[in-house]
């Protein structure tokens, strides 16, 4: 016990690093985003005003936040183009999550199954494309979908259809590269729980005269459901705000937060407008990863 | 006899076209990158004719020691940071603002990577920073610090304290123990965590477009604008260039992982 007090001391001081790093390159430039988003455009160097001059003195500082206005979030929140944006991301992201969980679960579970030893080879051919490139996976999809691309290939030498169908820039296509890229993120945490899950409550149950879907439905799936929350968390939050995926694979005619927020910055060259969109990017996710982290959280407590 | 009935069709089914779905499109994009034709769909013949292209593309290469150049530094001070930051949470136990520290820690691992790259950048235009190798380099050691510190935590928290303790009550000072004793036995987790940051800082393009600034392109931005001109079969090759040398790193990182689980300790998720 005494031991474990002594040690907590010098391991205090080993937060200070990151601390100072995390506080620096993280925290603080969220000051910066929430400041330039009540500034207003301008065609200078940086591209915005007012910007402070600390060296100007009490007056002109206090002249700065005077000029801070909300306009930016007036617009946004006026604007028929960036509504849409918003209500297609969650629509996205909504409809790229279920359809994650309903592919995501019976791989899970079919891991969960296997004999002990097969299921870390498993989890390891579930994580390696996690590893390699994301948007090398998004091109591999490039290469099949495009309009004599492979998939056009075979649904043609199988007489499935007469003419190549139009795949790449439409919305099938950017779930497709979605639920491709994101299913490890759901794999994973499902496998988790799924893992631990003691096998004999499923065997009672059956025992006790439950056909198989009713074990699943009464039993299997409600033990699941931290695993459900984490892997839904973990890949709704990031889809929301996804940019390349949407960019390449997408059509052109509806476009997400994330590709506005891109737009404007490299585009428009609008910094204000762009942070402004940052943050109520930022207030919509709030309450998710808020969840996430009290679920990361606990989770850690109890492994 | 029951654990074999246990695994059904229905879930055999699910398990092999699951990892078709993920394996497919890889492979089916290394084998085109071997094709001398100059369409990309029709097969005209193995050929390493890409791969030439490649090693003759000025840009391109600068692009791709920029990326790795980025990718080592990042990687090595995220993995100093991010262990010290997963000692402090493990072991650390209660100090000021350690809420606060956390929730830092884990906000990046979910947050879209537009709004991390757009602040990053506003701050360093703030700051008046020159963008290029060091930006990016710093920008990526934020967001795979967090990483390298989930893996590393995991382990501590498997790892018995009472081999800590007991070097300690043999009167060894807490650094000389962590040191001595803790530091061994999570290596393989230091080693999986840097492997992580590598890849993912190789990988990264959106948080790089924003904190880069003209002519220090990453491999990714390069990658990137190629691909939205149209398909070229020499992306084909890079691609499969930067998944061989993941494959590397992969097996690398498995083996330390193995090294750790016959240490008589489950290995660490990643």
């Amino acid at each position: 016990m005494s031991a474990r007090r002594i040690f907590a001391r010098p391991a205090r001081f080993a937060a200070i690093a990151p601390y100072v790093w995390m506080v620096l390159f993280f925290l603080v430039p969220f000051g910066f985003v929430l400041k330039i988003s009540l500034s207003q455009t301008a065609i200078a160097q940086p591209p915005y005003e007012p910007v402070f001059d600390l060296t100007a003195g009490w007056s002109a500082i206090r002249a700065a936040f005077a000029a801070l206005s909300i306009d930016n979030f007036r617009l946004l929140a006026s604007d028929d183009i960036y509504v849409f944006a918003y209500l297609r991301s969650l629509t996205v992201a909504v409809t790229a999550t279920a359809l994650l969980l309903l592919i995501g679960y019976p791989i899970a579970y079919g891991m969960a199954r296997l004999p002990k030893r097969w299921q870390a080879v498993a989890m390891v051919l579930v994580i390696v494309p996690f590893w390699t490139s994301f948007l090398i996976r998004i091109y591999a999809w490039i290469n099949i979908l495009q309009h004599d691309g492979l998939l056009n290939q075979i649904l043609l030498a199988l007489h499935l259809v007469s003419a190549p169908v139009v795949w790449l820039s439409t919305d099938t296509a950017m779930y497709i590269g979605i639920v491709y890229s994101y299913l490890p993120f759901m794999i994973l945490p499902l496998y988790a729980t799924l893992a631990k899950m003691e096998p004999a409550l499923e065997e009672a149950a059956g025992d006790l005269g439950a056909p198989p879907w009713q074990v699943f439905w009464l039993v299997t799936f409600p033990l699941s459901l931290p695993g459900v929350g984490a892997g839904v968390l973990l890949c709704f939050i990031p889809i929301v705000g996804e940019f390349v995926i949407p960019d390449l694979l997408a059509g052109s005619n509806s476009l997400m937060i994330g590709q506005t927020l891109w737009l404007e910055f490299f585009t428009n060259k609008d910094w204000p407008v762009a942070s402004a969109a940052a943050i109520i990017l930022l207030v919509v996710l709030l309450l998710p990863l808020l969840l996430y982290e009290r679920l990361q959280r606990r989770q850690l407590e109890e492994g | 006899m029951r654990k074999i009935s246990r695994l059904s069709r229905f879930n055999i089914a699910s398990l092999t076209l699951g990892l078709a779905f993920l394996y497919l499109p890889i492979l089916i994009l290394v084998i085109y990158s071997f094709n001398a034709s100059r369409l990309v769909t029709v097969w005209g013949g193995w050929s390493l004719r890409w791969y030439h292209e490649f090693f003759a593309d000025r840009a391109m290469i600068e692009a791709s020691w920029m990326s790795l150049r980025v990718a080592v530094s990042s990687a090595t001070i995220a993995t100093l940071t991010g262990t010290l930051a997963a000692v402090a949470l493990s072991r650390g136990e209660r100090f000021r603002g350690r809420t606060l520290f956390s929730g830092m820690l884990y906000a990046p691992l979910v947050m879209p990577e537009v709004i991390t790259g757009l602040s990053l950048l506003l701050l360093f235009v703030a700051l008046n920073a020159e963008r290029g190798f060091w930006t990016v380099t710093i920008a990526h050691t934020t967001l795979t610090m967090c990483f390298v510190a989930v893996v590393v935590q995991s382990r501590l928290g498997s790892l018995d304290r009472s081999l800590e303790e007991a070097a300690m009550d043999l009167g060894c000072a807490p650094v000389r123990a962590f040191l001595s004793v803790t530091l061994p036995l999570i290596a393989p987790a230091i080693v999986a965590g840097w492997m992580l940051a590598f890849t993912l800082s190789l990988d990264d393009l959106v948080i790089a477009s924003f904190t880069t600034g003209p002519g220090s392109a990453t491999l990714p931005i390069r990658i990137y604008s190629e691909v939205r001109l149209g398909v070229k079969p020499e992306i084909n090759a890079i691609c499969t260039l930067v998944i061989a040398l993941i494959a590397v790193v992969i097996v690398i990182a498995s083996l330390a992982s193995k090294l750790s689980s016959s240490q008589g300790e489950s290995a660490a998720p990643l």
